[in-house]
């Protein structure tokens, strides 16, 4: 009696926990499960499949596990075999299935590394936006060097349309993840990563830097924001009219460490600023 | 440049939760100063402890040292799980994030170092010397001297409380972060030498262990009879001896470019950042199999001998760890998939990391066909193994998907990731450090632990690691990263980072049981005597001398015929014959160890607050200490035959 109290006790428990997940799930917002871009789309199904065919050894484990400590349990009377210790067949099995699946699983990784390899253009028809992220102490600024504008901690373009980000750091490292477009790079000083995105919609999403940069990295989160082709041309236009100029020496105080910084916009920009920033890090570069 | 070099008042300067803590620890080791001197015990701490070469007080004392940072180390933990559950928002939580930081980076380099470490060289010096029926280890001083500079080294972490501050940077501590540009305080080097001085001890303690497997075996001990414990030992060691140096070598570059400024690991001139992370890892991701090995080596022991059934599959078993060894050294660029080593590198590291898990999963089957026509016994230690099943196997599996860089962009540096590694560290290494400290724990005290205290403390670690650690999966889906101090309210994480600080209170329940078991253990430990040395019906040969073993382990050395050579020789139901007793050749007690600790720690402390005068003294006097050992000519002794016989019957009387 006691111990059927005791089952039904956990197995409400558990379905309880059971519910209360699903309710938590239904309501909130699980970028890297409800992706919005081209990549993290294509993440999400790799994140679908390896958990399925894992899933082939792992039920089977945890099943066994149950059934034997139940079945074999002192004083049950079950079957004892005190010296069976080895079984051709048996081992054979256990070496080979996950032999096999380990064998898909490398087959599914070695094509998915190449598909998703941040470095890859991503290529639809449409010409690509060139966007260059720079991770500041604590914040990241973007520069359009094609629009001629800057911007920092937001980040705006157009829907279905290739972003290539071309991504360093003037600080210590840090990486780049906007979870519901796809992720993620390193932003590193002295060296370029990139990574090409594409917003399957429009949308706002939250960026954020997921590497430990010092004092204020819990700040280092970021807008991103998808908007049709005509909303982002106007955003451009809207920049380009607001007069700031972020020249080399508003950037040298832009590089001063700051928490939690403002969302700021530049209509105008230093020739090659993404450039110059590097260079800074080479032998011959600290004389600016 | 002053005398004490850049020590100074401001060293003192902390706000009040670092004050409390300061003053806690302080507080707290003059207590036990207080205590021992009133109790007159230091002569004997000293005779019979500190300056001891016996592998069995040693393994001791780096139990008790690792389990003083588990506490502090889970301390951190509930810290940090507090913070989270609060700040959020318009709240900043009551950490400052220098503070914070400071906690994260203590808590990862207290958990692997200190505690993880800790139990590993402690499990394996009490047990296998005893499994290989040896009397002491290949060299007792060394093993001395190694467990003192592990302890030297472990102390930082506590100076740092009071003294000046840690390192905020995490506990890999990547440059550039790490050096001298962005953090020129003293912070880094408490974290630099901690781990240097310890590593030292490390690695002569992988060497000691090696020598000892190879040359130490009892007679007819061949490779394949030795335990499946042994064989993880033997793995795990060579793993030391091979990933240790390289530590040794990146942090020690670490250190000249934060003392001498040699640039190596700067972003400028011509410094390289990504060096130090690919040489970090190289040592890094051994050193996860360094921890967990001797953990399977442990469940190996356990679960044959409380299933009453030979282990299965045993050269399957020492394959596996054959190719695990192996592989480890092979894998460490999927801890950075994301630093942009292009597609084929990524694949092949992936590949080569989801490898490790057939292997590991055939270890897995084994243990549980062990079970299968077996009769299992749920005593403590097969508790411990079973929650490790269910929680190493999910740990597995969130391992192999982010072995798939694919995946790992979008898990990389998120509290998916916290999840999928403190499963297997929590369920793998401590899981099964609990379940070898049940199973061991009457061989070394002579009597056997509370069975009821031990199920609760472990029903409420497992519970408590599952809503600890299980919403942190969530948590990384939802785009949370590691290592915040502060999130904005409107993502929604807040219930998922109050569930996690709940489970983080019950797994500190489930230490609260285990510290109640060991007094009431302690208390009433004339009544769970065991006086037989087999309290289990054991297989291997610790079981075959009495418990706790006298000082020099067997009167006898064994002589081994077969695997499971305890269990053979219960079974053939032969007397022993009685043989005369010989004399026995034993290792002299020295100071040398804790010597070379102090002065270690003292130049350890020199070097992190640029004391130079004070550090070369030291490092003159370890020398001096070293090389006046050579000049010790009795430096051993024999146990006469007749004190051998009394001891041997009064261990039998009892």
């Amino acid at each position: 009696m006691k111990r059927a109290f005791k089952i039904i006790i956990i197995t409400l428990l558990i379905i309880a926990v059971g519910a209360l997940t699903v309710y938590f799930v239904s309501t909130h917002n699980i970028p890297v499960l409800e992706p919005k871009g081209l990549i993290s789309v294509k993440e999400r199904e790799l994140i679908i499949t390896s958990s399925l065919l894992m899933l082939i050894v792992v039920i089977p484990v945890l099943v066994l596990a149950v059934v034997f400590g139940w079945k074999y349990r002192e004083g049950r009377g079950s079957k004892h075999a005190p010296d069976w210790e080895h079984n051709n067949i048996a081992e054979c099995c256990w070496w080979g299935v996950p032999v096999v699946i380990i064998i898909i699983l490398a087959v599914i990784t070695w094509k998915t590394s190449h598909d998703l390899n941040p470095f890859k253009p991503i290529q639809n028809g449409t010409t690509p936006v060139k966007i260059q992220a720079v991770a500041l102490d604590w914040k990241w600024l973007f520069i359009y060097p094609d629009q001629g504008i800057a911007t920092v901690n937001y980040v705006q373009f157009p829907e279905k349309t290739p972003i290539d980000f071309v991504i360093t750091a003037d600080a210590p490292m840090n990486s780049f993840w906007i979870p519901q477009l796809g992720g993620q790079i390193y932003a590193m000083p002295a060296m370029t990563t990139s990574i090409h995105l594409l917003a399957n919609e429009t949308g706002e999403f939250e960026g954020r830097s997921a590497n430990i940069s010092g004092k204020g990295f819990a700040g280092m989160i970021f807008k991103a924001v998808a908007s049709n082709k005509q909303d982002f041309q106007n955003w451009v236009q809207y920049v380009k009219s607001s007069g700031k100029e972020l020249s080399w020496d508003i950037y040298t105080q832009l590089v001063e460490p700051s928490e939690y910084n403002d969302v700021e916009i530049y209509g105008k920009i230093e020739d090659q600023l993404f450039d110059q920033i590097l260079i800074q890090y080479m032998p011959e570069g600290n004389k600016k | 440049m002053s005398l004490f070099g850049r020590l100074g008042e401001h060293a003192l300067k902390h706000d009040w939760i670092e004050y409390a803590a300061g003053v806690s620890i302080v507080g707290g080791a003059l207590v036990v100063i207080i205590l021992i001197t009133y109790l007159k015990k230091w002569g004997w701490l000293w005779r019979e402890w500190f300056t001891s070469v016996d592998h069995k007080k040693i393994g001791i004392m780096y139990i008790v040292f690792s389990a003083i940072q588990l506490a502090k180390g889970l301390i951190d933990g509930l810290m940090m799980r507090a913070q989270q559950a609060t700040a959020s928002g318009d709240c900043m939580g009551y950490l400052g994030a220098e503070h914070f930081q400071q906690i994260f980076t203590a808590h990862g380099v207290t958990m692997i170092f200190f505690v993880g470490m800790g139990v590993v060289f402690g499990i394996i010096n009490l047990v296998l010397p005893l499994q290989i029926g040896a009397r002491d280890v290949a060299f007792p001083l060394l093993n001395s001297i190694s467990f003192w500079l592990f302890a030297a080294g472990g102390l930082y972490i506590f100076i740092s409380l009071v003294i000046g501050v840690f390192a905020g940077t995490g506990w890999t501590a990547y440059p550039p972060l790490a050096g001298l540009k962005y953090n020129p305080g003293v912070g880094v080097d408490y974290w630099l030498w901690s781990i240097q001085i310890s590593g030292a001890g490390s690695l002569l303690s992988g060497i000691n262990f090696l020598v000892t497997i190879l040359k130490m075996r009892c007679p007819g001990m061949k490779l394949m009879r030795m335990p499946v414990f042994v064989w993880a030992t033997l793995a795990t060691v060579v793993l030391v001896i091979f990933a240790f140096p390289i530590l040794t070598g990146t942090i020690g570059m670490l250190s000249t470019d934060r003392l001498l400024d040699t640039k190596i690991f700067t972003a400028d001139y011509g410094g390289n950042p990504m060096m130090y992370i690919n040489l970090i890892w190289a040592w890094g991701h051994p050193e996860v199999y360094i921890l967990v090995l001797p953990a399977f080596g442990i469940f190996s022991e356990v679960v044959p001998v409380f299933s009453h059934k030979k282990l299965f599959g045993y050269t399957s078993m020492v394959w596996a760890i054959a190719v695990i060894t192996f592989l480890s050294f092979i894998v460490w660029l999927h801890h950075f998939f994301t630093m942009g080593a292009g597609a084929n590198v990524n694949a092949f590291f992936g590949i080569m990391t989801m490898v490790i898990a057939i292997p590991t999963g055939v270890k897995v089957f084994n243990w549980l066909f062990t079970m299968y026509r077996g009769k299992v016994t749920f005593t403590t230690p097969m508790l411990w193994f079973m929650g490790f099943i269910f929680i190493f196997v999910t740990g597995g599996m969130t391992g192999v998907m982010m072995a798939i860089p694919g995946i790992d962009f979008q898990v990389h540096n998120s509290l998916f990731l916290i999840a999928h590694f403190h499963s297997v560290i929590i369920g793998g290494v401590l899981f099964g450090f609990f379940s070898g400290y049940s199973y061991w724990f009457p061989k070394f005290t002579g009597f056997r632990l509370n069975e009821k205290l031990g199920k609760y403390a472990f029903w409420f670690w497992f519970v408590g690691f599952i809503v600890a650690f299980f919403p942190l999966y969530l948590l990384g889906f939802m785009g949370a990263t590691r290592r915040m101090n502060h999130y904005p309210a409107g993502n929604g994480w807040q219930p998922l980072f109050i569930v996690a600080s709940i489970g983080a209170f019950l797994i500190l329940i489930g230490v609260l049981f285990q510290a109640a078991q060991l007094y009431k253990s302690i208390k009433e430990r004339n009544q769970n005597k065991d006086t037989t040395g087999d309290p289990w019906n054991g297989r291997a040969l610790e079981w075959s001398t009495a418990s706790p073993p006298p000082f020099y382990n067997f009167a006898h050395l064994p002589e081994v015929h077969s695997r499971d050579a305890f269990w053979e020789l219960k079974k053939s139901k032969k007397d022993i014959v009685k043989r005369k007793y010989e004399d026995i050749h034993m290792p002299k007690n020295s100071m040398v160890g804790v010597n070379i600790g102090i002065l270690s720690c003292v130049m350890g402390f020199a070097l992190v607050w640029h004391i130079f005068w004070l550090a070369a003294i030291t490092f003159i006097g370890i020398l001096i200490a070293l090389i006046a050992r050579l000049f010790v000519k009795e430096t051993d002794y024999y146990v006469k035959a007749e004190e051998v016989e009394q001891i041997e019957t009064r261990s039998r009387a009892t």
